[in-house]
């Protein structure tokens, strides 16, 4: 299919165009409800097909950019797309989330369900650019675009305190990114072009570097959550609605992650190199600190906030290592955590959706009630701890495999991390799910039902495949990894 | 030696307003209010006439010169008589729904559209100091133009009172600059400039920024901007906030790059202090305002900051993002004011943010635009404001400025936050309670409005095509580095 990664990122917006339509036609705004899921979902449906035939077509042997497609338009910029064997990856995993955030939303959401849907299908379309483009500035319109529909999407159909929310979201993002652009701006103006592949080849002078790294660095830190400015997330995650925070966790923070191996390491070696303690300190702080914050929270999806932070310091810590198996289980664990965390954040959502509560302490025994989403659940807590057979297991191993070889004292902290997301998140399940049912406002909750059911199967399937087939990642990553790292490897002299 | 013929041509656009204003004068003195409207009309193809004549007026420099048509006065003209013309359009329905309407109105702004053709056309010290003083005059008035409104007289007065300082400030500095040069022509005083200023001319120099300064109110000399685009009447505001600023900030290029070329380093300390303190006002000062129009104002300040770190760059790539910038800057401000004024509850306008809630449940089109605009001026990709910045900063960072640069995109995550609470407010908040619904839109204030949002995304992406190579060509007018 020529133009397929063109189609792939623009369709989304062909399906907000159509739920616009579905929205004007109708005479009330719940007339529009209806047509706008059933849009949005074939839409969603749609896009993900169009992504699984852009991943059968995709050559795994072959490290380079792939689908390449390259008007140039103003500014020195270009319109300029490809995928390589890491971005393919993420176009699949949003492609993979949006239909699942949509039938989460089927009956959850009950106002102004058009407008939700259009900036669910706006944001898959921002999502998807940001990983398909290789033109700086229009990496930069995807990656900073996608704070709006965010912002509304938390905004409108949040929770109370969605306002202070939506705009800690907003700012604190932004300031990270405008540095970012900056950084943009100067490498552009400096090296004459404006294209990622090229500016990946291009050898910039150490001190350069330095600022160069920082100012990128802060844009991703930002959005990875890496600590200390990680504290946006959490109020992100309990005032957005439970779609939202799977896009949230399941994409969104995996911006950062992708910006770093896309930019700070093979762009900027020398200070990638440089900092490296400095990384591997941060996110031992943020796998040790956060672990023991996510279990003090008397909220479930803060908690589980916390939890994405100290997981994202393992991919942090993957990334810097530099090495093969460091960068490749950051691309893993970030693929895993995108299905777990989503899967933890849609079991929040079942609960919520009956109670209209996330306080730990008002559940406690639900066992008994809901056998089903008690066997769903446990599942996701033993993929959270990263138990073996679980995709989260191979992440954690491969990223401390890779950081070990850098730092042995940042892989014996991170590893005691392993211990702390067990005491949390075993604690969290217990609390909710064991003992005898002391609430009665809990004594006629229901089991999920099949809509429910259906989200939780791709998620299952997905976190047990990858746990048991680790290859089926892997084999994808590894050419592109591979020459990531060993450019960087020859650059530092290592 | 002095072709009359050319002088003619080139002076042709201000020549053609000047006596067209005063044949709109005839008309309206004599045929009386009922021709009211027609003489809006007739201002309205003058002014669109004009621009057609200036984007075809011959290039070069006359009466001995004073008078200079280059690529860059020739795209500001074009800019600010379409902006002019706009205004026409948006006071004559306001005027009319307000009841003040009076023919005055038009003339002024062709009037003042002559002072704004002269100041992008200015090449020499006199003929920037008549511009500047004939666009005042008429904007003056303007200011006060409600005149049974005590904040517009008072709006209007302060704006004279500030004005005539700063029209004084300009007056030494420019006095200065031909005593220690001996010539009021820019391209002479550069050759005495060339390798720097000497102690009195930078004296002369400092005067004359701070003269322009006031005019573009950039801080530290914004005190009247918030006061005025609070009082005056809304059209009013939109105007000033629009062309003559456009004209200022090409006269203030042309000063600077031509006149003093070679001293660039000793003015582009003073403008780098000025840009920074200008950021800063605009975007700390605009977090406490609950008004729209001085919430605007102040968003004016923070961006002519963003204009003028352009002209600090002095490269033709500043240059370009001048042009640029203001010309988005400019759509994105008429189309903000025109939504406003299309805008009112129960028969009174909407002037308050808080007013603005609930707006997307009996306004969702306008609503959109409104969000399309606010980003827009935020700077988010992939709306007008940000290619703008992006170009603004390009040249900064070009130019070496990278610390301005940084602390003008911080200023700009602090002004954000304005900006998204007038979209917090519109689509998060609910509705006032116990107020009726919001009134329908004059037609003519909405389009505009409208209009300038679908120019801010997604048209922008197809202007800056051609856009672009021509304020690259306009940049290379003045010969800068």
């Amino acid at each position: 299919m020529p133009y397929i990664l063109s189609i792939v990122t623009f369709l989304p917006l062909v399906g907000a165009l159509a739920v616009l339509m579905a929205r004007v036609m109708a005479k009330s705004e719940e007339a529009a409800a209806g047509p706008a899921r059933w849009i949005a979902l074939i839409a969603s449906l749609v896009v993900l097909a169009v992504s699984v035939v852009l991943v059968a077509g995709f050559d795994p042997s072959n490290p380079a950019y792939q689908f390449v497609e390259m008007v140039p338009w103003f500014a020195g910029a270009s319109y300029h797309l490809g995928v390589d064997g890491i971005s393919i990856l993420f176009v699949l995993l949003s492609a993979f989330l949006l239909p699942i955030c949509i039938i989460a939303s089927w009956s959850s959401i009950k106002e102004r369900v058009a407008e939700y849907m259009i900036a669910f299908l706006i944001l898959e379309t921002l999502l998807i650019g940001v990983f398909t483009a290789l033109d700086l500035f229009l990496f930069y319109i995807f990656f900073e675009g996608t704070l709006v529909p965010m912002f509304i999407i938390i905004g409108v159909w949040g929770g109370a305190n969605r306002i202070y929310a939506a705009y800690k979201l907003f700012l604190y993002t932004l300031l990270g990114s405008v540095l970012m652009l900056a950084a943009m701006l100067y490498m552009a103006a400096t090296a004459g072009t404006s294209s990622i592949p090229e500016l990946t080849a291009y050898d910039w002078p150490v001190g350069v570097q330095t600022f160069l790294w920082l100012a990128f660095f802060a844009s991703f830190a930002v959005k990875m959550p890496m600590w200390p400015v990680h504290t946006w997330l959490p109020d992100a995650h309990v005032q957005a609605p439970t779609a939202g925070s799977v896009i949230l966790a399941g994409i969104l923070l995996k911006l950062g992650g992708y910006g770093f191996i896309r930019f700070n390491l093979p762009m900027f070696p020398d200070a990638s190199e440089y900092f490296t303690p400095l990384v591997m300190v941060l996110s031992v702080i943020a796998i040790i600190y956060t672990s023991l914050v996510a279990f003090r929270q008397t909220d479930i999806k803060k908690l589980i906030a916390y939890s994405s932070v100290a997981h994202m310091g393992f991919v942090t810590m993957g990334i810097f290592a530099g090495n093969d198996q460091g960068v490749q289980g950051a691309v893993f664990q970030m693929i895993s955590h995108g299905l777990i965390s989503s899967a933890l954040f849609l079991c929040v959502g079942v609960v919520y959706d009956r109670m209209h509560t996330r306080e730990i302490a008002f559940y406690g025994g639900l066992t008994s009630r809901m056998p089903w989403f008690a066997a769903i659940f446990l599942m996701f807590t033993m993929a959270n701890v990263g138990l073996p057979g679980t995709s989260g297991f191979i992440g954690e191993v491969l990223t401390m495999v890779g950081a070990y070889q850098v730092s042995t004292w940042a892989v014996f902290f991170a590893a005691s991390g392993v211990i702390l997301s067990a005491v949390y998140a075993l604690t969290l399940y217990r609390n909710v799910m064991f003992g005898e049912i002391t609430n009665p406002a809990l004594k006629a909750i229901t089991d999920i039902d099949r809509r429910e059911l259906l989200i939780f199967v791709p998620l299952i399937i997905g976190t047990i495949w990858l746990g048991v087939y680790p290859a089926a990642v892997l084999d994808i990553t590894q050419a592109s990894v591979s020459a990531v790292t060993a450019a960087y490897q020859t650059a530092i002299g290592g | 030696m002095f072709d009359i013929n050319l002088a003619l041509q080139i002076a042709a656009p201000e020549a053609l307003l000047a006596i067209g204003s005063m044949i709109l004068l005839m008309l309206g003195a004599y045929g009386g209010e009922k021709l009211g409207r027609v003489v809006s009309l007739l201002a309205v193809a003058l002014l669109i006439g004009a621009a057609g004549v200036a984007a075809n007026a011959p290039l070069g420099m006359v009466f001995n010169g004073a008078f200079v048509s280059d690529p860059m006065s020739v795209y500001a003209k074009v800019a600010i008589y379409l902006a002019s013309a706009l205004a026409v359009v948006l006071g004559d329905g306001w005027t009319r729904r307000n009841g003040i309407a009076r023919f005055e109105y038009p003339v002024l702004i062709v009037l003042a559209a002559v002072g704004m053709g002269m100041m992008a056309s200015a090449g020499d010290l006199m003929s920037l100091y008549v511009g500047v003083e004939l666009q005042s005059l008429a904007l003056y008035v303007l200011a006060a133009f409600h005149r049974d409104d005590g904040r517009a007289s008072e709006a209007g007065l302060k704006y004279f009172v500030l004005g005539a300082l700063s029209s004084g400030l300009l007056l030494y500095g420019s006095s200065l600059i031909y005593g220690f040069t001996g010539s009021m022509r820019f391209d002479e005083i550069a050759a005495v400039a060339a390798g720097g200023a000497e102690t009195g001319l930078i004296f002369g120099l400092v005067f004359l920024i701070c003269g322009l300064a006031f005019k573009v109110s950039a801080a530290p000399f914004h005190m009247w901007t918030p006061d005025v685009y609070e009082g005056a009447p809304t059209p009013v505001v939109a105007f000033f906030a629009t062309a003559p600023k456009f004209a200022a900030m090409v006269l203030f290029a042309r000063a600077l790059s031509e006149g003093f070329g070679g001293a660039h380093d000793q003015w582009a300390q003073v403008l780098v202090i000025i840009s920074l303190i200008s950021f800063a006002v605009g975007a700390f000062g605009g977090l406490a305002q609950r008004d729209i129009p001085r919430l605007l104002a102040y968003s004016s300040i923070a961006n002519i900051g963003y204009a003028l770190l352009a002209i600090t760059a002095g490269t033709q790539a500043g240059l370009q993002a001048l042009l640029l910038f203001m010309t988005f800057y400019m759509v994105d401000t008429l189309g903000f004011f025109a939504l406003l004024m299309a805008l009112s509850r129960g028969g009174r306008p909407i002037r308050r943010i808080a007013d603005l809630a609930g707006l997307r449940k009996d306004k969702p089109v306008t609503t959109i635009a409104i969000t399309v605009l606010s980003l827009s001026v935020l700077g988010m990709p992939p709306f007008a404001g940000f290619w703008g910045k992006f170009y603004v900063f390009g040249a900064a960072l070009q130019a070496g400025y990278w610390i301005v640069a940084a602390l003008g995109l911080v200023a700009s995550v602090v002004a954000a936050f304005y900006y998204l609470r007038i979209i917090k407010v519109m689509w998060f908040d609910a509705p006032p309670e116990g107020e009726g619904a919001v009134d329908p839109s004059p037609r003519d204030a909405q389009w505009i409005g409208w209009a300038a949002a679908a120019f801010s995304f997604p048209l922008v992406l197809i202007a800056l095509t051609w856009l672009e190579p021509l304020a690259r060509n306009a940049a290379t007018s003045f010969g800068a580095g």
